[in-house]
């Protein structure tokens, strides 16, 4: 009854505000964007619609796009959507212009926590943040008085003990996909062990303590997950969820929502977020810290940039966030964080790193992606697999340039 | 025919073909024996990215892209040999694996490119006898069926081949992934539990089983219309002369078919070769990959915009030269033939 009337209230909030983020202004000039897909570009694009003249494209795979479209002169695209790793390319390229002067004329609302910096030029700004973290069944632990874990230790004792009592078919879920996101749990459990991924700026340095440590614990991992773990990506971990199969997962926090979507889920209200794992105590949460934002691409006209930065910012402002507070976890004013949101704060709070997005680094995530797995399958062993990384690294490197 | 008007009908697919076969795979060629690499120059980075409550900014050494005057990214393309093929071929590595110390064949299966070379021959060589034996059985079937029933039956042993190759690996994936109605199903009938897609035999199982339920009608329909052409008195003397109809198929009607067979093998082991939809489907990558998925691999770039050109085409000359040895004796065998029957 409660919760009912709780979506009702939702609803006509939703609906009360219907004709939110009326544009400020008329915009007569064509702006297109090119965005990811996922449930925030879908809010933030729609209410930049509202502004006129607006083409949104929302396509998941528009880093394979983005560097040829923006590179084009004039550029394809006004607007791009963008995360830490995928603005790499674009800057690199030169093809997105900074955004100082814009920020000055228009950007009185931005908080200074949204202004992407590199080397004190403003090149994006930010709209939301996303981590992986804990993800937990609530009442599974608590019908086994059990604490929610706080370390990676405590995850493996708890899931032994899941597993000792039957409680669920699987105690652990899992983002282990061979490639982007077996290389990217890697980063979290490496970064987590304290390691650094390079020294003098582009040479390797995964073959260590921390390399070790990592992998071990991905693979002391595995013997509480499904066994085709190697085929798990979000949405996988995300329905093992749903379906009510696993009770624990380090999952993103812009699947969060997912859990509470009645039409897919069978536990509703049951999982609860709290920060990322400590993989080594004294360390940050084994978690990288990610924000998505927009860039305003270089090659167009100064006045058709001041019209997409004035929508781009129409599009990320209090009344659309207010219409979509659960879709992310917002840097934008308005925002209240609800309770599918505790565990990305928590995580960003305790101090996570940011994902050290670079070339060198998409090489390396590269590079981890193709080899993680041979040691999980026990095709080789931790030595081999590290020495392996940071070869096929170097051989990456030198042929793109880099050493 | 006049010269002219045979250059007339041939020109435009001559050019066509240059234009779109000939040009790429030079181009690709070119491409094996050369680098081209951005210039970088080192820097002192400070970045600035969003936290709670404020911004972690962090300086530290990268390095950046180093752009001309008209700010495009300056790059350099070099000659470089034979390097890249030694960097896709490793031949250091596979000497380490077979000398003191190493573990020989299960070390070599480490390499990316070996590891590719070894699904991929596999998986054409098995492919090719049940392709064509499963094609032939499904044509003498047919062959076989009551007239009225003859339509619906090809319609329905057609459908497999119809099927977009990718949409077929997915359809078989999501039968046996998780527990998938398959997967469950087979749980059901042994009492264990089943993990199709835990380890790499079964997923090459599911593969094998995919193409060749995904080709054989290919095989079928080329063997049927055969069927049609096979000598009736031949036969009928064949049937006199009191043979089984064992002997009647080997001694009449598999020769008949033997052409077609060397041409659907021919067809089979090229495509095959190139095998790619099944890694993709099944998304094998972890335990089984093919050569043609390591050049896609190489030519996917990552989320810092960088690709693998030159391995790319390396691995594609290398895949190419590896079509034409398992082509050649085939060929040899048809070009014998030919000339056999031209004296």
């Amino acid at each position: 009854m409660k919760l009912r009337s709780f979506a009702l209230a939702a609803a006509m909030a939703v609906i009360g505000t219907g004709a939110y983020a009326d544009c400020a202004f008329e915009n007569t000039t064509t702006v297109k964007s090119l965005t990811a897909g996922f449930e925030a570009w879908k809010a933030v694009t729609d209410a930049m619609a509202e502004c006129g003249n607006v083409e949104a494209e929302l396509d998941q795979e528009f880093r394979q796009k983005q560097p040829e479209a923006f590179a084009a002169n004039p550029s394809l695209y006004h607007i791009g959507g963008v995360a830490n790793s995928t603005m790499v390319p674009l800057l690199n390229a030169g093809t997105i212009r900074p955004l100082d002067d814009l920020v000055a004329q228009y950007g009185q609302d931005l908080s200074p926590n949204q202004l992407i910096r590199v080397d004190g030029q403003i090149y994006a700004i930010a709209m939301m943040v996303n981590a992986q973290h804990l993800m937990y069944r609530a009442d599974i632990l608590a019908e086994h008085n059990l604490d929610v874990p706080t370390t990676w230790d405590e995850v493996l004792e708890t899931a032994e003990y899941l597993r000792s009592v039957d409680a669920v078919e699987y105690p652990l879920g899992a983002t282990m996909k061979t490639g982007w996101n077996l290389a990217q749990d890697f980063v979290n459990m490496y970064l987590g062990h304290g390691g650094t991924f390079f020294v003098n700026g582009v040479e390797p340095n995964v073959n260590n303590e921390a390399g070790m440590g990592a992998l071990e614990m991905m693979k002391a991992m595995t013997a509480y997950m499904d066994p085709e773990y190697l085929v798990s990506d979000s949405t996988y971990v995300q329905q093992q969820f749903q379906q009510g199969k696993i009770a624990m997962a380090n999952l993103w926090a812009s699947r969060a929502g997912a859990m509470d979507d009645a039409a897919e889920s069978s536990v509703v209200g049951l999982v609860e977020m709290a920060a990322a794992p400590v993989a080594v105590a004294g360390q940050a949460p084994a978690s990288t810290l990610w924000w998505d934002g927009i860039v305003i691409a270089s090659n167009i006209s100064d006045e058709e940039a001041a019209a997409a930065f004035q929508v781009a910012l129409e599009g990320m402002d209090s009344d659309m966030v207010q219409a979509n507070n659960d879709a992310a976890v917002w840097l934008i004013d308005g925002y209240t964080p609800g309770r599918l949101a505790q565990g990305a704060i928590a995580t960003a709070v305790a101090g996570t790193p940011p994902y050290p997005a670079s070339t060198q680094m998409g090489l390396m995530h590269t590079a981890l992606g193709n080899n993680v797995a041979d040691f999980l399958t026990g095709a080789k062993d931790a030595t081999a697999t590290l020495e392996a990384i940071e070869a096929d690294y170097m051989t990456a490197a030198k042929e793109a340039g880099l050493l | 025919m006049k010269t002219k008007t045979f250059i007339m009908f041939v020109g435009p697919s001559v050019f066509l073909m240059f234009l779109f076969i000939a040009a790429p795979l030079v181009s690709v060629f070119l491409q094996s024996f050369q680098v081209t690499q951005g210039v970088f120059e080192e820097v002192i980075e400070t970045k600035c990215t969003p936290g709670f409550p404020a911004q972690i900014c962090t300086e530290e050494a990268s390095v950046r892209r180093v752009l001309d005057d008209d700010g495009n990214p300056v790059s350099q393309t070099s000659w470089v040999g034979l390097d890249t093929y030694r960097t896709v071929l490793d031949p250091d590595a596979v000497s380490a694996a077979f000398d003191e110390g190493g573990s020989g064949w299960s070390q070599l299966m480490t390499i990316d490119f070996y590891k590719a070379l070894r699904f991929t021959l596999t998986f054409t060589l098995i492919t090719l006898p049940l392709v064509i034996g499963t094609g032939l059985a499904i044509a003498l079937a047919v062959n076989r069926c009551v007239e009225s029933l003859k339509g619906p039956v090809i319609f329905v042993s057609l459908l497999p081949f119809i099927i977009t190759p990718v949409i077929g690996a997915l359809s078989i994936r999501w039968l046996f992934i998780g527990d998938g109605i398959m997967t469950a199903l087979l749980e059901n009938w042994t009492g264990q539990d089943i993990a199709m897609f835990a380890q790499g035999w079964t997923i090459e199982l599911l593969m094998l089983f995919y193409r060749v339920w995904h080709v054989a009608p290919f095989a079928f329909v080329i063997f049927y219309a055969a069927l049609q052409t096979v000598n009736q008195d031949t036969l009928e003397s064949a049937i006199i002369d009191g043979a089984s109809r064992w002997q009647r198929l080997k001694y009449v009607v598999i020769p008949h078919l033997m052409p077609l067979i060397i041409f659907v093998a021919l067809i089979h082991l090229m495509d095959c070769y190139r095998v790619f939809e099944e890694i993709i489907g099944f998304s094998s990558q972890a335990h089984v990959i093919s050569l043609q998925w390591l050049t896609f691999d190489y030519l996917t770039p990552d989320d810092s915009g960088n690709r693998a050109i030159s391995r790319a085409a390396a691995n594609s000359m290398l895949t190419m030269i590896g079509i034409v040895i398992l082509l050649i004796p085939l060929l040899r065998r048809t070009y014998r033939d030919h000339k056999n029957s031209s004296h």
